[in-house]
């Protein structure tokens, strides 16, 4: 499904927000993957193929099981393919022991995920949706977060990777909808890793299984099907704590991530029509964050702009729009601008109003520069 | 495998003691069946696979499970399979159940409480008909040395808590038996996750009086770098990992960790302890289930000691006790004497020898008393009675019970018992003196092993908490040394 509206806009890998808003690909059970099979290959001579965001992290998955034998892929319904497909075709290759379903129990799964994780394997969890994390946050919070450091570096559970589809679908109301990154950016000792499209993701996954820290990785899972672009068939990695200036301008500066950032880049396109020049940067990883990066920007931008679905109370909006606020108060030129989600639960048929949708980010864009 | 048998007059006796699954191949076989199937078997290597090769086939030719009349006592779980055809029973996909005219409810609970497994009577003197693990004299004597150091720590601990040396502390006064017996039946290679009253554990495996003073101090020699209060002990070269203080967290991760060692085909288990209000948090029920579906070796070591803080066990569950929660999981349990340090070694080892061999997760509840407070920032005679207190002290106390019958068999003296107290007293003083004057760990390790790495955050963060200490110096603990 869905085939139809799937394209490849720019290097972002992005859908328009048209796209987005017009999709219905909200789905619970896919009877089988749909991978476009276009092989093309690069100027360096490696294959890549034109794939979308579920199919890419089920790439990455297929070779953190083939390069590391210690690592493990589990969760609920993952053994026949996961019900957003990531997992398609692991445990008929890997084995029924390396990828395997586990009972209906979030904190069961992430503290399984520790132990398998302390005695030095890639324990890759899946939670079915971000909504339903929370029975594990003890475990992520109290424990994986801590594991290290409460016990002088003699033991650690880097190796435990939760991935965790977020965010708005459309159609998922209160608890197929959620954003929860904030609370678990306030938590040392784990990292939290959002990617905006098939390449990223595919290259964030790999270095999030493989970094020596606990990971949260949050996938769009609204762009599972919609992002397509070229990625690379190979194994690769993408640094972690990175960020990444995803389109250059001079007026202002625009924060986010994830899904959000086709939205924001929608805005940027509109806005470039009445003359502002915006730059967009996609932050990836929430902790530890790339400050310098966005720094670098706002200084010579003098505007800043954050946007996430996520209410903007409390928000991870907040954090970066103070800590910019702290590193180059002298050169703001205006009141740093927050679009995100209200501050209520996330509604099902209010949806589009609860939404920060392309028009209140081009209308916070103009009044933020003729400020 | 060597049991010995104790003037047992039935096998069948030991085994209901040990095998949930008895009490079905008993009244399905009437006895008689089993016995032969029994007494040729029992004394292989694997006293156990009697109970899983006879109980799957007789699985196989079908089962019932009617649930018991009201009023009836005993719940009968199978019964013959001539009621078992396609119009009598059930396929669904958790297997085939039988169908039944009676809407008969299963009672909440079996009438007759879960029998405690005991060797040795309060006098120290084996018990008629138990069967126990023989223990030699070297490891006797060295369970109870370890028992009385155990003993002694808490009560030197307590005082220098009391004293203000240290800021927390916490006695295993009472679980003396299930700290050092169950650690003496274990192997050095099996995994222990610790709720935090288990230090017996860490001593037996050879943790130094010096390591637990060092963390207990918070020094540059706490392996925990003086992060975490005192008794958060962990030891990698010892295979236990650190103790955290929230409830009941280590239970899912032990199935993780037997989930590894089952993947490496290694001779060892994950072994994990809780309290009774331990069993209360969903993560012991998720750990429960998680292990029993992926058939992982782990031993969960319950220390019902009848307290959780100021709550008793009659405000934590209505069930008999924390033994009957395993067969709802499908996990073989046994309820045990918590003070009797042979019924422990014994159980330990048996569940030990079932969780490797048939790679599957075992439940123990041992029955003890928290003697000592919860910790030092409790007073237990606020909420119970001195008198039940000084009753488990004195009458139930599991150090006293094992010195009994070590001393019957002659491995123990009076003058051993003096010169060890001593020993102990002047090796702990000692520690505490040296972990008290070693200076505490660099203030470098405030920022450290947060990550793996040092992100910028915490550079920055650093960087400008040494401008603070410059400027006010006199805000901060002069005995950290920058």
């Amino acid at each position: 499904m869905a085939q139809s509206l799937v394209r490849k806009i720019g290097r972002l890998g992005l859908i328009s927000a048209k796209e987005r808003n017009s999709a219905s690909l909200y789905v619970t059970k896919i009877r089988s993957a749909t991978t476009t099979t276009t092989t093309t290959t690069t100027t360096t001579g490696e294959e890549s193929k034109s794939i979308n965001l579920f199919t890419a992290i089920n790439q990455a998955l297929h070779i953190a099981l083939d390069t590391d034998p210690r690592a493990y892929v589990f969760g609920e319904d993952v053994s026949f393919g996961g019900v957003f497909r990531c997992t398609t075709g692991l445990a008929d290759r890997f084995g029924k022991s390396r990828v395997f379903n586990t009972p209906l129990c979030e904190q069961g799964i992430v503290g399984f995920g520790i132990g398998l994780a302390a005695m030095g394997n890639r324990a890759i969890a899946e939670i079915q949706f971000a909504d339903y994390i929370f029975p594990a946050f003890d475990q992520i919070v109290n424990e994986a977060a801590k594991f290290r450091y409460r016990s002088g570096n003699q033991f650690n559970c880097g190796g435990l990777t939760i991935r965790s589809p977020y965010g708005a679908v459309g159609h998922g109301g209160h608890y197929h909808s959620q954003s929860p990154e904030a609370f678990f950016c306030h938590v040392p000792g784990i990292k939290v890793v959002i990617p905006r499209s098939p390449q990223q993701a595919k290259g964030l996954l790999l270095s999030c299984i493989r970094d020596p820290n606990p990971v949260v990785f949050f996938e769009p899972k609204w762009l599972y099907r919609l992002a397509v672009e070229e990625v690379p068939e190979n194994d690769y990695m993408l640094p972690l704590s990175e960020a990444e200036v995803i389109r250059e301008g001079t007026d202002i500066t625009l924060v986010g991530w994830g899904a959000q950032l086709s939205i924001m880049e929608q805005a940027c396109t509109e806005a470039e029509k009445d003359g502002i020049s915006c730059e967009l940067i996609d932050l990836k990883t929430l902790i530890p964050w790339d400050k310098e990066t966005v720094v670098v920007s706002v200084r010579k931008t003098g505007r800043l702009l954050v946007s996430h679905e996520a209410p903007i109370t409390g928000g991870f909006g907040a954090e970066i729009s103070a800590s910019i606020v702290e590193r180059c108060f002298l050169r703001l030129e205006a009141p740093v601008a927050r679009v995100c989600g209200l501050d209520t639960p996330f509604p099902l048929v209010f949806e589009p109003f609860y939404m920060p949708t392309k028009n209140k980010i081009l209308d916070a864009i103009k009044s933020t520069v003729n400020y | 495998m060597a049991f010995w048998l104790s003037r047992s007059r039935s096998i069948t006796n030991l085994l209901e003691k040990r095998i949930g699954l008895f009490k079905i191949l008993h009244e399905r076989s009437k006895g008689s069946l089993l016995h032969s199937r029994i007494s040729g078997e029992f004394i292989s290597k694997n006293p156990h696979e009697f109970s899983t090769k006879s109980a799957a086939a007789f699985l196989a030719t079908g089962q019932r499970f009617n649930s018991i009349k009201t009023g009836e006592q005993q719940v009968e779980l199978a019964s013959s399979d001539e009621d078992d055809d396609e119009n009598q029973a059930l396929d669904f996909p958790g297997g085939r159940v039988a169908f039944t005219s009676q809407m008969n409810f299963i009672s909440e609970s079996s009438g007759k409480r879960v029998p405690c497994y005991r060797v040795l009577d309060d006098d120290g003197y084996p018990i008629t008909d138990t069967i126990y693990e023989q223990v030699s004299k070297e490891v006797a004597v060295r369970m109870y040395s370890g028992m009385v150091t155990l003993q002694i720590m808490d009560t030197i601990f307590y005082e220098t808590q009391r004293q203000g040396r240290i800021s927390f502390y916490l006695t295993s006064n009472g679980e003396e038996a299930i700290n050092i017996a169950s650690a003496a039946a274990l192997s050095p290679d099996d995994v222990v996750l610790p709720q935090y009253r288990e230090p017996g554990v860490l001593l037996w495996r050879g943790f130094t009086l010096q390591e637990f003073a060092n963390q207990c101090f918070g020094n540059n020699a706490d392996y925990g770098k003086g992060r975490q209060m005192p008794i958060h002990y962990g030891s990698q070269k010892h295979n236990y990992l650190t103790v955290s203080s929230p409830i009941a967290t280590q239970l899912p991760q032990a199935a993780g960790v037997a989930y590894s060692l089952k993947m490496d085909k290694k001779d060892a288990c994950a072994v994990t302890y809780m309290g009774d209000g331990g069993t209360s948090e969903g993560d012991f029920h998720a750990a429960l289930n998680v292990a029993a579906v992926m058939e992982v070796p782990v031993i969960f070591i319950c220390r019902n000691n009848g307290w959780a803080i100021s709550t008793p066990v009659t405000e934590q569950f209505r069930s008999d006790g924390v033994v009957v929660k395993g067969q709802a999981y499908g996990i073989r349990s046994i309820r045990v004497d918590g003070n009797d340090a042979l019924a422990v070694y014994s159980s330990i080892r048996m569940a030990r020898q079932m969780a490797i061999n048939e790679q599957r997760p075992i439940l123990v509840e041992a029955l003890t008393y928290r003697v000592g407070h919860h910790s030092t920032s409790d007073d237990s005679t606020k909420y119970r009675a001195v008198n039940e207190i000084e009753h488990w002290r004195a009458a139930r106390n599991p150090v006293a019970r094992f010195r009994k019958w070590a001393q019957s068999n002659g491995w123990w003296s009076d003058e051993d018992e003096s010169e060890l107290r001593s020993n102990i007293r002047k090796q702990l003083l000692q520690a505490i003196q040296l972990a008290d004057k070693t200076e505490k760990p660099l203030l470098a390790n405030l920022f450290s092993d947060v990550y793996e790495d040092h992100p910028p955050n915490l550079q920055e963060q650093e960087k400008s908490l040494r401008e603070t200490i410059k400027k006010h110096p006199q805000d901060y603990p002069s005995d950290v040394p920058l």
